[in-house]
């Protein structure tokens, strides 16, 4: 039995408090960088987590993913634009048209399976990519600007940038929570069976389509909030939200922070966006260090960086 | 004269040139326990294949407990009362004994559409994974990886898992495939102990298990059934002699 | 009446550019079972090359020759160096390990020739037109694309039909370990294969290069339809990518220009200048995406492993 205070553990503490803490550092420093930075890596992580759930847990690979980020980000965009800038509207409606999409997306797609069911969300996630450019009223190709972030009640005032930045926070933990209940649920027992071995899931009795359906649903609806995170972010929807190499990026996210645990994807992220920060700094090129260092992932450290950790939290066998 | 449990008529399935099942019947009472037995090639896997519903066959009718099943999917039959096991072990290696175990159980305790409760900690269906694996003597590996269990437990596991969600029917495919004699000899007492309680149909080359368990045996040969009665009918036809028990008993050795 | 006839043509043009890419993926995917996403990059770096080689030879065909065994030499070193250590393994770690080698590549282009992009310009006797019927010009270079391009397929198919290698191919396609029982060398073959679907590659990205594009990211994007025909012809089976290429071909080329005027006669001027660029570009995802519902291993598949 590992201790409670072995290193993996320490280590997700410690990255949970210094993100908690993070913007009185940048509030002391001046350093807003920083916080826009951490903004996003926690908006990614939550579309990380939603990914995970069904990548990870449920052996779903995913590679229109991205799309309900722009689905998510869209509806923001779009009711904004046409004067709806109230957040109790637009982020329902952000959530429910994800929910649809994934839904309609997931009832095709599930019926297939491997490199087939790769190639099919992919297709439409390149569908959801060619609709957005063909949005001419809403900037198409050159995508749209966002004046006004979305409106809450006072005080709660997004344009803040720490509180929005905490309101990230929470609903990401929130959403690392809930996948957490969920994975470890009757439901959740069934998507990792599913995984494990499809057939022997049927052969035991479990309708596995409609459960994995609901996972994909849920899956998509996660990612769509967090696309409108997104959309209030950076105050800006484009089609290349949606463009299938953003898919890969979600993904890279996933497996280089450890599949299937429940705080992998916010490792993924932190380490890909700041391993891109220091990167850029040293070099222009670090994408050729990226290409490499991924592979090298998936040939040695296929746990990602989490399961790098729990291998060395174990104790050495006697 | 009552229905048979599982009625099967002109049964038949091709692959390209290969005849899997050609006209093939088969009634199994319910209780009994009827082994299929047959040369390399007979068509006993894919046999098992059809009845469970992985396979869909080309023609003929499967009936089990006054219900045509030979439409439904696979999930349907298991929760009609038809459960199977696999020749080659199919089980969720990443999960431990007692979780694949429960898998199976909580396949036949409603729906599982909850999303917050902690599956493993349901009483009710960890009871019913450890009594799964007391019947087939795995208890102590229970919270093990499935992964880290010998071939031998696997084959427990296996049967275990079948008989976790109380089907009123097994089938089972080769359950002594790749064990070793004293392996082999204790799966034999498992399955007479559980003889009672359901119906099976029994896919074996292990000769003497099958002579031993069997109530009724059917020989299949190039898909066809060339033979079905009593062990000692069997043992004693002429055809099966020439077709089947001679080549087994040169190689049984 | 010419127009739509030039447009057909076009259409068929575009098609076995496809059916060049297609046919190395879905070698690739139905021998050595290895999804590659970097297939794309393949027929980036062909571009490439042959618009360095043309200007230091100030030979158009001697460049795109050059071009060919370079390309061919660089398949080959990622199969040795990377390929053989994905082999057998999960898809997704094909997905995630072929896709960092996207990334490299197009990282080392940016490096080495920039990020602007480069131009293939044509030579003159190539930059005219041909009479395909009298009164009928067509461009030449397209012309000659549909002509080289049929004649590969034609040798590809005399190779994988009537010779020993290709008759390993096809059995390596529907069964994979019965080959290597054979005792045939493996890796010898699987390095061929790769090679072969890189030198396809190779040949799309120069020869289309005159006229569309040299910039990076042109491999992504072509990706992603040679993905969508492969898928619909049925992985493992060339025949399959040739049908579902120039099928694929001809749907985007004709519903690229007919389209937009369909549109206008049946919706609105302002939905149809919405509706239109978007469902051009959506034609052959949707194609592929009913082909999978209704027959999911493709129009051609090859059989099982």
């Amino acid at each position: 039995m590992t201790p409670v205070f072995n290193l993996r553990s320490v280590a997700i503490i410690v990255l949970l408090a210094a993100l908690l803490l993070l913007p009185a550092y940048t509030g002391l420093s001046g350093n807003r960088f920083l916080l826009t930075l951490f903004t996003r890596i926690l908006i990614l992580a939550l579309a990380a987590v939603s990914l995970n759930l069904i990548l990870g847990y449920g052996g779903m690979m995913s590679f229109g993913h991205a799309a309900y980020l722009g689905i998510g980000g869209y509806a923001v965009g779009i009711l904004a634009h046409e004067g709806v800038v109230s957040g109790f509207v637009q982020w329902p409606v952000a959530l429910a048209v994800s929910a649809l999409f994934a839904l309609v997306i997931g009832a095709l797609s599930l019926r297939t399976r491997g490199v087939y069911f790769i190639m099919i969300t992919l297709a439409f996630a390149q569908m959801a990519y060619y609709v957005a450019a063909g949005l001419s009223r809403y900037g198409g190709d050159d995508g749209l600007t966002i004046y006004k972030r979305s409106q809450f009640v006072a005080p709660l005032d997004l344009s803040n940038k720490t509180q929005f930045y905490y309101v990230c926070l929470a609903l990401l933990f929130a959403a690392i929570y809930l996948v957490w209940r969920l994975t470890n649920s009757r439901f959740g027992m069934v998507i990792q069976g599913s995984r494990s071995n499809d057939l022997r899931m049927r052969a035991i009795g479990f309708p596995t389509f409609r459960y994995r359906l609901v996972c994909f649903v849920i899956a998509g609806t996660l990612c769509g909030l967090a696309g409108a995170l997104l959309a209030n972010h950076t105050e800006y929807v484009s089609p290349a939200m949606m463009y299938w190499t953003r898919s890969g990026d979600l993904i890279i996210m996933v497996v280089l922070g450890g599949m299937a645990s429940p705080f992998g994807p916010l490792i993924g992220a932190a380490a890909l966006l700041v391993f891109e920060e220091v990167l850029s700094g040293i070099t222009e090129y670090w994408q050729i260090i990226l290409g490499p260092l991924l592979l090298l992932v998936v040939l040695f450290a296929r746990g990602g960086i989490d399961g790098l950790l729990k291998l060395a939290s174990r104790k050495v066998p006697t | 004269m009552n229905e048979p449990l599982l009625k099967v008529e002109r049964l038949a399935k091709r692959f390209g040139g290969i005849i899997a099942s050609d006209d093939l019947n088969l009634d199994i009472a319910a209780g009994e326990l009827h082994a299929v037995i047959g040369p390399n090639g007979a068509g006993k896997t894919t046999l098992i294949a059809q009845l469970s519903g992985q396979v869909r066959p080309d023609g003929g009718c499967i009936r089990f407990a006054d219900n045509d099943i030979t439409a439904l999917p696979m999930y349907r039959r298991n929760q009609l009362g038809l459960a199977r096991s696999f020749q080659i072990t199919s089980l969720f290696l990443d999960l431990s004994a007692i979780d694949n175990v429960a898998l199976a159980a909580q396949a036949h305790a409603g729906h599982s559409f909850h999303f917050w409760g902690n599956a493993r900690l349901e009483t009710e269906l960890r009871q019913a994974a450890r009594a799964a694996l007391d019947r087939v003597g795995l208890s102590a590996r229970a919270e093990l990886p499935a992964s880290a269990l010998s071939h031998g437990e696997h084959r427990q596991l296996e049967l275990a898992m079948a008989l976790a969600g109380r089907p009123r029917m097994l089938l089972l495919d080769e359950p002594m495939a790749g064990l070793g004699p004293e392996e082999s000899a204790r799966m034999v007492a498992m399955l007479r102990a559980v003889k009672g309680e359901l119906t099976i149909l029994l896919v074996e080359h292990d000769m003497e298990a099958v002579f031993a368990l069997a109530d009724r045996i059917t020989v299949l040969v190039y898909g066809r059934g060339i033979a079905s009665g009593t062990p000692a009918a069997i043992r004693a036809n002429e055809d099966v002699r020439q077709a089947y028990l001679g080549e087994a008993e040169a190689t049984h050795a | 009446m010419t127009l739509f006839i030039e447009q057909c043509l076009n259409g068929l043009q575009f098609g076995l550019l496809l059916f060049l890419l297609a046919a190395g993926l879905t070698l690739v995917f139905g021998i050595m079972d290895l999804v590659n996403l970097a297939h794309g990059s393949l027929y980036m770096i062909g571009a490439y090359f042959a618009a360095t080689f043309a200007a230091w030879t100030h030979s158009f065909v001697l460049g795109a020759i050059l071009a060919l065994g370079a390309t061919l030499v660089v398949g080959m070193a990622v199969e040795v160096i990377v390929m053989r250590r994905l082999y057998g393994r999960d898809h997704l770690d094909h997905v995630l390990g072929t896709f960092g080698l996207i990334l490299f590549f197009d990282e080392s282009v940016r490096l080495i020739w920039g990020a602007e992009g480069l131009s293939l310009p044509l030579p003159s006797w190539l930059n005219t037109s041909v009479q395909i019927f009298p009164g009928f010009p067509y461009s030449a270079y397209r012309f000659s694309i549909i002509v080289v391009s049929l004649a590969v397929a034609a040798l590809l198919y005399v190779v994988v039909m009537r010779t020993r290698i290709g008759m390993l191919i096809r059995a390596g396609a529907s069964n994979r370990e019965m080959v290597g029982a054979l005792g045939v060398n493996i890796k010898l073959l699987y390095t061929l294969v790769f090679g072969l679907g890189a030198a396809l590659a190779g040949l799309a990205g120069l020869m289309q290069a005159p006229i569309l594009t040299v910039q990076i990211g042109m491999g992504e994007s072509i990706l992603i339809l040679a993905f969508v025909v492969t898928v619909i012809g049925g992985i493992g089976s060339i025949r399959g990518a040739f049908v579902a290429a120039i099928l694929v071909g001809f749907i985007d080329t004709l519903g690229r220009s007919y389209l937009p005027d369909l549109m206008r006669m049946l919706l609105s001027k302002e939905a149809a200048a919405t509706a239109a660029p978007a469902l051009s570009s959506m034609l052959i995802y949707l194609l592929m995406a009913v082909v999978l519902v209704v027959k999911p291993e493709g129009l051609f598949s090859a059989g099982g492993k």
